[in-house]
């Protein structure tokens, strides 16, 4: 049986904001739509930035993709702060416990010494990949236009960190502090890692927040998570006997299958705008995915030897065929 | 590698430091210049970016179960707040024109600080100020959003708070705390953590922060006070930044001392005018006060701000210029402001009042040099005329300050009697100030000064001077949003609604 509470029923006035009511009607919005929407200044901004006078404070003829309406470029998880915390404190909570199952257990001594120190060779120098990606994100952050499109790239630059800082976890797991120095060492001089690093420096002096969004978080990111933590931890480690690194990086592999969903919504919005945005981003993903490619070759060959071209180009393909679905051809 | 028998164990500061500071590399492909290409062209010379304290050391996982926490309860309660009808909880209508101030110029300058904070996070070339830096844009882009959705109920229900968005960008006095967010994010990454990081959230948070917090948990205001809890560490958080960095500067180089020496005087300025609206919000519309303008400005100003400034002479620096001038007009502002609201009510998304004898005689009694002299007989002419039925409206415009935005109509320092009024002529065009210390701030940098977007000439260009026309287009509903609380549209729902909740009839 069903029992309803009285309480004193009142007629409000209203059931949104302007803003929103112009968007979506006079009905009660979304806590996504209410803390994202038109929520940027838009008019009347008072002075030009002293750091380049020839920008506005907010300005969307940074970048070369022109919309519009920024707000059209909808996150399709509806991330706002709340949802997006709750998110990953529930995924903190696994990585931890996996992180406590693997070091109570004793996983890591257990491991076998090649695949371990294949694992660390592979993942401990990423963590400063992750944080170039850090970097990227919170540029977009702070320079893309409309809320919509760009707080999704704040938690992304977060998520960045986090990812840093967990592979720097499994590195001090697996080899002390003696593995971060030695893949500090290898992402500074080894020759396996410069065109990785090279990808990431070029990728840091881009200011189109656009572009950078594309050379990051599609072209680099969209062949590096795959590859690494896909193929490399969950197939090939797993496979011999090194599933205590995939519980280590269950984090990452969610996160991918996660943010994706938003990286492809956001390039499919802004493709079906007009034929010039697809063009641009067309040649903007051809380019930066062909570079990330023979970047990540070196790194793969580190656990794959001579199946890593292979791998790299079947990564390529699925790549090409996950980036058709949002209307570009590459 | 041989693996070691048993590990070392890092240290709290030490494992931080892995965590963040070691993510980063001297780039080989690039110079720094070309990554960090503002990092320099304001002056202020870093040696040595290691030197960089880390005000707090919170990893991310860290960070995202804090704070998850604090998510679920804000929620769970503002959720509860309107199921309940908690809006009805308040002691009085009035209390509303306090929430609308905030959400039409607070809450916006939460969500620049955000966008501002998300560039410096970028700008500074080292990773524990760019972590920090991070850290606090997420933070405030959660308070632009817990602010939205705290007071998103009472729009529901009452006037003012439905057009925020577009009276951010057109209301003539909310361009008071745009400009300065505007002018905060148009400059340099040093000079962006002076101004936000450590004169707003260091020097001026408790005259903003407590003051409104603490007036919603006066006057029953559940849903913004847990905000207000809920914020509370974040800020805490963002003062050690704002104190780390100014710090970091003034070590770093004995020839930054003379530019951060500026930006404070400058900042402690701006923020000062800024809290101007603050001041008004605390004597006049908070219903049950939480104590005066004046009351706070000694606690959080004069001892707070003092022993600040004490501890920080060490390194050279010396009170901002305009705190003296800022003690004097302490006792007068918050009056000149209500004054000015009330009479151009007409055109304020937000409802103004005559006080009341009760009112009054706290005012005197707060103000004992000022008020009854100064203040009360204005307020009596004004009650005087509204029992003739004539309200008194000013219908000529306001002339706003060309630096602060503020209406000219506070007085001399050393002479309440007198108007205080400056003018500067910069290539040939003449602009108008409020105090000397917004004309010194705009004598320092006029060719940003003279780019403000000042909205009473806009009425004129665009709309032709044409009132109707002006309203439309800062979506303010005549007869609604305007005018005096006494007689409103919120006045009647809010006590027709009360009596219902707590009466019968």
């Amino acid at each position: 049986m069903q029992i309803d509470l009285r309480t004193v029923s009142i007629q409000p006035l209203r059931q949104t904001f302007d803003h929103l009511a112009r968007r979506f009607g006079d009905k009660p919005a979304s806590r996504y739509q209410e803390g994202s929407y038109d929520i940027q200044a838009a008019e009347n901004l008072h002075y030009k930035p002293t750091w380049d006078p020839d920008q506005d404070l907010y300005d969307t003829k940074i970048t070369k993709i022109v919309m519009k309406d920024w707000y059209a470029l909808k996150d399709p998880r509806q991330f706002y702060y709340s949802t997006y915390t709750l998110a990953r404190a529930r995924q903190q909570d696994t990585t931890e416990a996996n992180f406590v199952f693997v070091e109570s257990r004793g996983l890591a001594d257990m491991l076998p010494p090649a695949l371990r120190d294949t694992a660390l060779n592979v993942l401990v120098p990423l963590r400063h990949a992750a944080w170039g990606a850090n970097q990227n994100n919170t540029l977009i952050c702070g320079y893309g236009y409309g809320a919509v499109f760009t707080q999704p790239c704040i938690y992304h630059a977060m998520d960045n960190l986090g990812i840093a800082q967990y592979l720097s976890r499994l590195g001090l797991l697996l080899g002390d502090t003696e593995a971060l120095d030695a893949a500090k060492a290898a992402w500074l001089d080894d020759p396996v890692w410069q065109p990785l690093r090279r990808y990431v420096e070029d990728t840091l002096v881009l200011r189109d927040p656009f572009e950078v969004f594309v050379a990051q978080n599609v072209a680099l990111d969209g062949l590096l998570y795959p590859l690494v933590y896909g193929r490399i931890v969950d197939d090939f480690l797993s496979a011999q006997g090194a599933s205590a690194v995939a519980m280590l990086t269950q984090f990452m592999t969610d996160w991918f299958d996660e943010t994706k969903k938003w990286v492809d919504a956001v390039l499919k919005v802004a493709a079906a705008e007009s034929d010039d945005n697809r063009a641009v981003l067309q040649d903007w993903i051809a380019a930066w995915s062909a570079r990330a490619a023979s970047a990540l070759l070196p790194v793969a060959e580190i656990a794959l030897g001579a199946n890593a071209d292979a791998a790299v180009g079947e990564e390529l393909a699925g790549f090409r065929t996950r980036i058709q679905k949002t209307g570009i051809t590459i | 590698m041989d693996m070691k028998a048993t590990k070392k164990k890092l240290g709290l500061k030490e494992k931080y430091r892995v965590m963040t500071r070691d993510l980063g590399w001297e780039p080989g492909y690039h110079t720094k210049e070309e990554i960090f290409p503002y990092a320099t062209y304001e002056g202020i010379k870093v040696h040595d970016w290691d030197k960089w304290e880390d005000p707090f050391r919170l990893t991310m996982d860290a960070y995202w179960k804090y704070q998850a926490e604090k998510e679920r309860k804000f929620y769970a309660i503002i959720d509860a707040h309107a199921q309940n009808n908690g809006h009805l909880n308040i002691t009085d209508g009035r209390y509303l024109s306090a929430l609308k101030v905030f959400l039409q110029a607070i809450s916006p300058g939460e969500y620049a600080a955000h966008k501002g904070f998300s560039r410096v996070g970028r700008e500074f070339p080292g990773v524990g100020t760019q972590v920090a830096c991070q850290m606090q844009a997420i933070d405030e882009i959660r308070h632009a959003q817990t602010q939205i959705h705290a007071l998103s109920n009472y729009n529901k229900y009452y006037n003012g708070f439905h057009a925020f968005a577009d009276a951010r960008d057109r209301m003539w006095y909310n361009t008071v705390a745009r400009s300065f967010f505007d002018d905060a994010m148009s400059a340099g990454p040093f000079e962006f953590m002076i101004a936000i990081g450590f004169s707003f959230e260091y020097v001026l948070t408790n005259l903003l922060f407590v003051p409104f917090m603490s007036g919603a948990a006066y006057n029953g205001d559940m849903a913004t006070v847990t905000f207000g809890f809920s914020a509370q560490s974040d800020e805490a958080r963002h003062m050690t930044l704002g104190l780390e960095c100014i710090k970091f500067m003034l070590e770093q180089d004995p020839d930054n001392l003379p530019i951060v020496q500026g930006w404070l005087d400058k900042w402690f300025w701006r923020g000062f005018r800024v809290l101007g609206l603050v001041s008004t919000m605390m004597d006049y519309m908070l219903p049950k006060r939480v104590m005066s303008w004046r009351e706070a400005w000694e606690i959080y100003g004069v001892e707070n701000g003092g022993a600040l400034f004490k501890d920080l002479a060490r390194y050279g620096i010396r009170p901002p210029k305009g705190w003296d001038d800022a003690e004097k007009a302490t006792d007068h502002m918050s009056h000149q402001i209500m004054l000015g609201l009330y009479q151009w009510s007409f055109g304020t998304s937000l409802h103004s009042w005559i006080p009341s004898d009760e009112d009054m005689a706290w005012l005197s009694a707060k103000y004992p040099t000022t008020f009854d002299k100064y203040y009360r007989p204005r307020w009596e002419h004004i009650r005087k005329l509204a029992a003739e039925g004539k309200q008194f409206k000013n219908f000529g415009l306001a002339k706003l300050c060309q630096t602060c935005q503020l209406p000219i109509v506070f007085t001399e320092p050393d002479d309440p009697t007198m108007a205080c009024h400056r003018e500067t002529t910069y290539k040939g065009e003449k602009y108008h100030f409020c105090s000397d210390g917004c004309q010194h701030v705009f004598e320092n940098e006029p060719e940003k000064y003279i780019q403000a977007w000042l909205p009473m000439p806009a009425l004129f260009a665009e709309l032709e001077g044409d009132i109707g026309k002006w309203m439309d287009w800062v979506s303010l509903r005549d007869g609604q949003d305007n005018g005096d609380y006494v007689g409103s549209v919120d006045q009647r729902n809010f006590e027709q609604w009360r009596g219902l909740a707590t009466s019968n009839s």
